[in-house]
C-alpha cells in the first residue's frame, strides 16, 4: 500500500468519524436538554398547576391562568391565521401560476416564515397596541397569526401541487365552476396534507415567546377578557425564571415541561394520525 | 394487395343497420395552437348524433387535442388557442363569452386516468348532478343507481355506496367516472383513451358499456388501439400531425382507406 | 330495475314508449343555471387579496417600524449606528454594542454550527443505515421542535455552570495567550457571555443548516457519486470533490438561512448574553444582542426616545435578516432550478 493511498484512508476514516461525532453532537445536546427538561419539570410538576392561578412570589401556587390564556390565545390566532394562510395558499396553486404576483408572494412568504418573531411582536405593537393604548389578548393572537400564516401558506400551496391535473379536470369536465372545483374536490383531496400544515403552525406558535412580550404581555390573575393584557405560559416562564425566587423557578420549569410535551405531541400527531394518502 | 387477410375482422353486427343521423357536433376549419405550436390544422368533421366516433393516429397527431376542443378543457390553460368553428346545439362554442359550465354540462368527458372523487362513491356520482339539478334525496339516490346501472356497476357498487371512490379497482374506478359523466345526463361523451389505463377484461366491459350507451349518447372516443376502434365505432377518424388525413364510416376505413396514408397506418407500417 | 333493460336490443326503434326506455334513453333535465361567473370571480379576487396581503405585509412592517423609528433617527442621525452608547436617563443612544452582539453571535453560531450541520447531513446520506435514515432525521428536526426558551433555561441554569467551571477556564489555558486569539478567552469565567450565547445559538440553527443539506445532497444524481466512486474515490472525496461542488449554492443558501435565523434568536440569547452595553474583546464578557435588548427594556422604555430608539434597533434587525434570508432563497432556489425542481 503506497504512502498516498494510506493517507487517503486515513483521511477518509478520519472525517467519516468526525461526521459520525456530529451526529453525535446533536444528538448529545438534545438527550441533555430534554433531559434537564424531563427532571426539572416532573419534579415540578402536579395536579394544582392546573387548578391555582400563578402566585406572587414566596408563595405556592400554580400555571391555570397562563395556560388558560394560552390555549385561548393561539386558539384564536389558529382561527385567524388558517383561512388566510389556505386562501393565500390556494391562489398560488390554483390561479396565480406564472404570474409575477404568485412569485413575488411566495418569495416573501418564504422570508416571512424565517423572520425574527420579535420583531413581528414589535410591529403589532407599533400599529396596535400603540394605538389603542393598552395590550391585549387580540394583539398577542394577531402576533401569532402573523407566524404562523407563512407555515400554512407554504404547506397548503405545496399540497396542492401535488394534485394530478387530471383530477381538477375531470371535476371541470362535469361543468362546476372553479371555486368548487377547488373548495371540494382538489383540496379535500390533500386535506391531510393542509392539516397537518395547521398543526405544525399551532406547535410552532405554542412555543414563541417573544411576540407575546410586547401584545399580551401578561397578567398575574385570570382573566378572559380578550382585550386587556393576558396571562400566557411563555412570558411567565420568562418572568419567572429569571427571577431569584425558587418557587418561582420551578413553575418555570414545570411551564416549560408543558409547553415542550405540547408542542412535541402536536409534531407527532400531525406527522402520523394526519398523514396524506397518496393522492397520484 | 391483399388487404383483407392483413386487416383485422369485424364482428357480425355492422352499422348499416342504423339509419343516418344527423350530427351532433359540426367542426369547420378548426385550427389549434399551443403558444407557437400549430397543433390541429384546418380540421373539419361531424359528429353524428347517437353514434360513435373513433379518433386514430400515432402519438402527438392531436386526437386528443382535437376532443379537449369539444368542452373547450383547453381553457383552463392560458397559451392555448383555438380559431374556427364548432357548432353544437346551434351556436359556436368557440365564440368568447360562450357558458363553459353548462357546455360541459352538456358535453361530459371521461379521462385516460381513472379519476375518482375523494368522496363516497354515491356523492362522486351525486358531485355533478348537484351542479345544476336540485334533486330531492329520494330522486338524488335514484339517480345513482340508474348511473352505475349504466355504467354496469350497480351489483357491485351498491352495498358500497359510503365507501370512498378511491378505494375500488382501476376498472372499477374507470367504470365509476363513466357513471359520473353519465349521471349529468349530457348530450355528448368524449372518452379520452378510457381503456389504456386498464387491463383486457375491464377494457371488454368497458367496450360493450360504450355499445349499449350510443343508443342514448353521441359518443367521440379517442384510442390508440385501432382494433378498439374497428370494434365499437361506427365513424372513424385518422389524424395524422394535427391534420385529419381521413374521416368515413369505420367499415369503410378499415376495409378500403381512400388515403395511402390511413392505409399505411392501419396496416402497421408505422406508428 | 329490471332485467329488460339492461338487455335491451339495439335494433328497438327509436320512438318506441316503454318502462324499459324510460331507463335508456335519458330525459333532457331540467338544469338550472348555475351563477358560476361571478362567483368564480368573487373566489379568485379573495385568494387574490389574501396573497396579496402576505406580500404586503414585508412592506407594512418596514413602514411602520420605520415611521416609529423617526423619533431615534431625527435626534442622532446616522450616527445612530455607529456610536457606543446607551443611556436611558440621558437620553442617548447608540447602536453599536447591540448591533456588534447580534453579529458576534451569529458568527460564533455559524462557525460552530455549520462544520456540525456538514458533518450530519453527511452521516444521514453517506454512512447512515437505511432504517435509521428517518429516525435520526427526525431526532435532528426536534431540535428544531424545541421552543427556544427552554434553549435559555437550559442555558443559563445547566449549561452556563458547567461552561464556566470547565470549559471556559480551559479555553483560556489553551489560547489565552496567543498572539490574536488571545484576547478573545480572556475574563471571568462565569459562564454567560457572547461565547456561551453563540454555543447555545450553534445548537439552535443545526437542524435547519442540516436539513438543508440534506436535502441539497440528495439531489445530486446518484451517477455522479457512482461515477466517482467507480474509479476508486472514498466516501469523503466523493463528497467533497463532487456532492459539494455541485450542491455549492445550495449549501451557502442553508448557510445563510442558518444565519437569518441565528440574527433573529432572542430567547435562547436573552437568558445567556448577559444584558449589557458593552463592546469588549473578550467573548467572555457580557453583551447585548439587538433581540435580548428589546426583550429586556421595551417594555419598561418609558421615554419616547429610549422606545423610539429600540424600534430603530428592531428596523435594523429586520432589515438585515430580509437581505439574508431573500439571498439564502436565491440562492436553493437556484441550485433546484438548475434541476428542473422547485424547492
Amino acid at each position: 500500500m503506497s504512502n498516498l493511498y494510506r493517507r487517503r484512508l486515513f483521511f477518509n476514516r478520519f472525517n467519516l468519524v468526525m461526521s459520525l461525532g456530529a451526529m453525535g453532537f446533536g444528538m448529545f445536546f438534545l438527550l441533555w436538554i430534554l433531559g434537564v427538561l424531563l427532571y426539572q419539570g416532573f419534579t415540578s410538576l402536579s395536579p394544582t398547576l392546573f387548578t391555582q392561578m400563578t402566585p406572587p412570589p414566596g408563595s405556592a401556587g400554580g400555571l391555570a391562568n397562563a395556560i388558560y390564556g394560552s390555549v385561548i390565545i393561539v386558539l384564536v390566532a389558529t382561527f385567524i391565521s388558517t383561512p388566510i394562510g389556505i386562501l393565500a395558499g390556494i391562489y398560488l396553486a390554483e390561479f396565480g401560476r406564472g404570474k409575477w404576483v404568485a412569485s413575488a408572494t411566495r418569495f416573501i412568504n418564504d422570508i416571512l416564515l424565517s423572520a425574527p418573531s420579535i420583531v413581528i411582536g414589535l410591529f403589532v405593537y407599533t400599529v396596535y397596541v400603540a394605538q389603542v393604548n393598552h395590550f391585549s389578548g387580540w394583539a398577542g393572537s394577531f402576533a401569532l397569526a402573523l407566524i404562523a400564516i407563512p407555515v400554512v401558506v407554504r404547506t397548503t400551496e405545496n399540497m396542492l401541487l401535488l394534485v394530478p391535473n387530471s383530477l381538477r379536470e375531470a371535476a371541470v369536465a362535469l361543468g362546476a365552476p372553479m371555486w368548487k372545483v377547488i373548495l371540494m374536490v382538489t383540496l379535500k383531496a390533500v386535506r391531510g396534507g393542509v392539516i397537518t400544515g395547521v398543526l405544525l403552525a399551532v406547535a410552532r406558535m405554542s412555543g414563541e415567546t417573544a411576540p407575546l412580550l410586547f401584545t399580551a404581555l401578561n397578567n398575574q390573575f385570570w382573566s378572559s377578557d380578550m382585550n386587556a393584557p393576558m396571562a400566557n405560559l411563555p412570558v411567565v416562564i420568562f418572568q419567572f425564571a429569571l427571577s431569584p425566587y425558587d418557587d418561582w423557578k420551578s413553575l418555570a420549569w414545570a411551564g416549560a415541561l408543558l409547553i415542550t410535551l405540547t408542542v412535541l405531541v402536536i409534531n407527532i400527531l400531525a406527522r402520523s394520525v394526519f398523514k396524506q394518502a397518496s393522492v397520484r | 394487395m391483399n388487404m383483407e387477410t392483413t386487416l383485422i375482422s369485424r364482428p357480425e353486427v355492422t352499422t348499416a343497420a342504423l339509419p343516418p343521423s344527423p350530427p351532433k357536433m359540426t367542426i369547420r376549419k378548426l385550427d389549434f395552437h399551443y403558444g407557437k405550436f400549430h397543433a390541429l390544422k384546418d380540421v373539419s368533421l361531424e359528429v353524428a348524433e347517437r353514434r360513435v366516433t373513433a379518433f386514430i393516429g400515432p402519438s402527438g397527431c392531436g386526437k386528443s387535442t382535437l376532443l379537449r376542443t369539444f368542452n373547450r378543457m383547453y381553457s383552463l390553460y392560458p397559451g392555448q388557442t383555438a380559431t374556427g368553428e364548432i357548432l353544437f346545439n346551434g351556436h359556436n362554442i368557440l365564440e368568447a363569452g360562450t357558458d363553459l359550465n353548462m357546455l360541459r354540462a352538456k358535453v361530459g368527458m371521461v379521462f385516460q386516468k381513472p379519476t375518482p372523487f375523494p368522496m363516497s362513491i354515491h356523492d362522486n356520482i351525486a358531485f355533478g348532478v348537484s351542479l345544476y339539478e336540485n334533486l330531492g334525496q329520494r330522486e338524488m339516490d335514484e339517480r345513482v343507481e340508474w348511473a352505475l346501472t349504466k355504467a354496469a356497476m350497480w351489483v357491485e357498487a351498491k352495498d358500497k355506496l359510503k365507501q370512498s371512490g378511491m378505494a375500488l379497482s382501476g376498472g372499477q374506478q374507470q367504470r365509476l367516472c363513466i357513471a359520473r359523466a353519465v349521471a349529468v345526463k349530457p348530450d355528448v361523451l368524449l372518452l379520452d383513451e378510457p381503456t389504456s389505463a386498464l387491463d383486457p377484461i375491464s377494457t371488454a366491459k368497458i367496450e360493450e358499456l360504450i355499445t349499449e350507451l350510443k343508443e342514448d349518447y353521441t359518443i367521440a372516443i379517442v384510442t390508440h388501439n385501432m382494433q378498439q376502434a374497428a370494434r365499437v365505432s361506427d365513424f372513424t377518424a385518422y389524424m395524422y400531425l394535427g391534420e385529419l388525413i381521413e374521416f368515413s364510416e369505420t367499415d369503410q376505413l378499415f376495409l378500403k382507406p381512400k388515403r395511402k396514408e390511413t392505409e399505411d397506418y392501419i396496416t402497421g407500417r408505422f406508428g | 330495475m329490471t332485467a329488460s333493460a339492461a338487455t335491451a336490443a339495439i335494433s328497438l326503434p327509436m320512438n318506441a314508449q316503454s318502462e324499459s326506455r324510460s331507463l335508456r334513453e335519458p330525459n333532457p333535465p331540467t338544469r338550472h343555471q348555475a351563477a358560476g361567473q361571478w362567483q368564480d370571480w368573487l373566489f379568485e379576487r379573495t385568494t387574490l387579496f389574501f396573497a396579496v396581503s402576505v406580500l404586503a405585509m414585508l412592506l407594512f412592517i418596514l413602514l411602520a417600524l420605520g415611521y416609529s423609528a423617526i423619533p431615534a433617527f431625527e435626534k442622532f442621525g446616522l450616527g445612530f449606528f455607529t456610536t457606543n452608547v446607551w443611556n436611558p436617563v440621558k437620553s442617548e443612544f447608540g447602536a453599536l454594542a447591540p448591533i456588534y452582539g447580534t453579529l458576534a453571535t451569529s458568527l460564533i453560531a455559524l462557525l460552530i454550527g455549520v462544520p456540525v450541520s456538514f458533518g450530519i447531513a453527511l452521516f444521514l446520506t453517506e454512512m447512515c443505515p437505511a432504517a435509521l435514515r428517518r429516525p435520526l432525521g427526525t431526532a435532528v428536526e426536534l431540535l428544531a421542535a424545541i421552543p427556544s426558551i427552554i434553549y435559555g433555561m437550559w442555558g443559563l441554569f445547566v449549561f452556563a455552570p458547567i461552561f464556566g467551571d470547565y470549559i471556559q477556564p480551559a479555553l483560556t489555558k489553551v489560547f489565552g495567550n496567543l498572539w490574536i486569539l488571545g484576547p478573545l478567552f480572556q475574563g471571568a469565567p462565569n459562564g454567560i457571555g457572547m461565547l456561551s450565547a453563540g454555543v447555545i445559538l450553534s445548537i439552535m440553527i443545526i437542524p435547519f443548516v442540516a436539513s438543508v443539506m440534506r436535502d441539497v445532497f440528495e439531489i445530486v444524481p446518484p451517477v455522479l457519486k457512482e461515477s466517482a466512486y467507480g474509479i476508486g474515490c472514498t466516501t469523503w472525496e466523493v463528497v467533497w470533490n463532487v456532492v459539494l461542488p455541485y450542491t455549492r449554492v445550495g449549501v451557502i443558501g442553508g448557510i445563510m438561512l442558518g444565519l437569518g435565523r441565528a440574527l433573529g434568536e432572542t430567547m435562547a440569547v436573552t437568558f445567556v448574553i448577559g444584558n449589557a452595553y458593552r463592546i469588549n474583546a473578550s467573548l467572555f464578557a457580557p453583551g447585548n444582542s439587538i433581540a435580548s435588548a428589546l426583550a429586556n427594556e421595551f417594555n419598561e422604555a418609558a421615554d419616547p426616545v429610549h422606545r423610539a430608539s429600540l424600534i430603530a434597533l428592531g428596523l435594523v434587525l429586520f432589515v438585515l435578516t430580509t437581505i439574508v434570508l431573500a439571498c439564502s432563497r436565491l440562492l436553493i432556489a437556484q441550485l433546484a432550478k438548475g434541476e428542473g425542481r422547485k424547492t
